[in-house]
């Protein structure tokens, strides 16, 4: 659906974000972006959300260029507005684009279903722990059918327990709805568990270093599945190697 | 139990210190001239009810269309300099200027130049008021969180769209405050305007009052006129208070 060639990006202060990164995705791929801190892989997210432009190189969409909408981003904290309730914050998206309440409300009260909030309509962010924050924050991005769900290291600051549980329910909503997805981890786990292919970047200037494709069997015991520990071993081994020392 | 002494104690605190400012005017023979008692004062007031009344009527709409006028004016100079930084670099020296050129000092200028007194009073209680309210908001205007911009860019919102669902709700909390702060310095203004203004024309606010008392060494009236100003301030940061605490209530920030 989208695919990059040479693209790179430098900021106005002459810091090299990104060199040279050329890849495409399909459609339905699950994408995670793995690399070390300061590695440029959220920018290369906002490149494709298209919230920046590339310094040089092309990003081509197969179906032309993503109309407001098409591409629902999910940010490292929950960003939700503290002022609305849970159904206020995912009818965002809708209202922005001129549609009325009571005719999107149900898709509202669905997607915060699908997300395992359907109780929590009302509720103000203040009131909501930070997983639920988050499943807000997902259901945000999803309420507009976006063709490419873009997230930016939206568990990292979520406890262990919580991280399992949301990247279970983020597995199976992608297997159940079919959406692509790029999403940025520092995790070499989380990368293993959700993705169907891995792009491992290398910092300072980010390059894609290693491409992975994943052929962990589906399952609830993913988690534990023998090809699944091999899968964390080899990434594991390339970003030592790609590690300056 | 704990909780009703706690809100009892500033009273009572009161209480016991005027008890004790009235025993301290008997025991020393002090005369009325010089320190007048509680007692003495609330004489005062009873005896000049309608008159300290008016003025304090005066001075508190004075201070509240200040106030008034305070909210308008910083939130538009606010959103001008959020909107452009040419504007920003225009308008914010000359805001700071105002801020700290003494109002005593412009006060007989405006009361001179303004030919209908109440206005007169209101432009100088503004001059002393806007700036708290002018630089909270623009603090609170300039600190959206960046994601949600991103987000709303993201969904093609319109620059309307962001200001009204998303700029001006995020810098609520930022405007409040600085309002609180607005609030007693329009009663300050207006307490400095009406020293420099009189009674001249429209009804003699509370200051004047106290002046007025002073001449003539109704020291009784004075303090009944300070404590009228007093409760004014109260009621005006009190009146804040509420409005802040009900308009961000159950919200996060």
């Amino acid at each position: 659906m989208m695919s990059l060639a040479g693209v790179s990006k430098t900021f106005p202060n002459g810091t090299m974000a990104l060199e040279d990164i050329s890849t495409s995705i399909a459609r339905g791929e699950f994408i995670a972006l793995l690399g070390p801190s300061g590695c440029g892989k959220s920018t290369l997210l906002r490149l494709m959300a298209r919230l920046e432009a590339p310094s040089a190189g092309a990003i081509a969409w197969a179906e032309g260029q993503p109309k407001a909408g098409e591409i629902g981003f999910v940010f490292q904290d929950a960003t939700l507005m503290p002022w609305a309730s849970a159904a206020e914050n995912v009818f965002l998206p809708l209202k922005l684009r001129g549609q009325a309440r009571t005719a999107a409300m149900p898709e509202v009260k669905a997607v915060l279903a699908q997300v395992g909030l359907g109780d929590f309509a009302g509720a103000k962010p203040a009131s909501l722990s930070g997983g639920m924050k988050m499943r807000v924050s997902i259901a945000r991005a999803l309420v507009s059918k976006p063709k490419l769900l873009l997230m930016d290291e939206p568990f990292a600051a979520l406890d262990e327990f919580t991280r399992h549980k949301l990247q279970e329910d983020l597995r199976s909503l992608w297997r159940q709805s079919g959406k692509t997805v790029v999403f940025v981890t520092h995790s070499i786990y989380e990368a293993a568990f959700l993705a169907t292919r891995i792009l491992v970047m290398s910092p300072r200037p980010g390059r894609i270093a290693a491409e992975i494709r994943s052929s962990v069997a589906e399952g609830a015991e993913r988690r534990t599945a023998a090809d699944y520990i091999e899968l964390v071993k080899e990434v594991s081994g390339i970003l030592r190697a790609v590690m300056p020392a | 139990m704990n909780k009703t002494l706690e809100r009892a104690a500033p009273f009572l605190f009161g209480i016991l210190g005027l008890g004790l400012w009235q025993l301290a005017v008997w025991g020393s023979g002090i005369p009325v001239y010089v320190l007048p008692g509680p007692i003495a004062i609330v004489q005062a007031y009873a005896g000049d009810f309608g008159t300290l009344n008016a003025a304090f009527v005066s001075t508190l709409s004075v201070a509240a269309a200040a106030l008034l006028v305070s909210a308008a004016l910083g939130v538009v100079l606010a959103l001008a300099m959020a909107a452009s930084t040419l504007l920003r670099a225009a308008i914010q020296p000359w805001a700071v200027i105002l801020q700290v050129t003494p109002v005593v000092a412009i006060a007989p200028l405006i009361i001179i130049w303004g030919n209908q007194p109440f206005m007169a009073l209101v432009v100088c209680a503004t001059v002393v008021a806007f700036f708290p309210v002018l630089s909270n908001t623009a603090a609170g205007l300039a600190a959206t969180p960046r994601d949600l911009l991103d987000l709303f860019r993201l969904n093609g919102a319109t620059r309307l769209q962001t200001l009204f669902l998303l700029r001006l709700p995020a810098a609520l909390p930022y405007f409040l405050a600085g309002l609180r702060i607005s609030g007693t310095l329009a009663l300050v203004g207006a307490g400095v305007a009406e020293f420099v203004a009189g009674s001249g024309g429209f009804s003699a606010g509370l200051a004047f009052r106290i002046l007025e008392a002073g001449y003539r060494l109704e020291i009784a009236r004075m303090f009944a006129a300070l404590m009228l100003l007093a409760f004014a301030g109260i009621a005006i940061y009190g009146a804040l208070g509420l409005l802040s605490h009900l308009m961000l209530r159950r919200r996060e920030i």
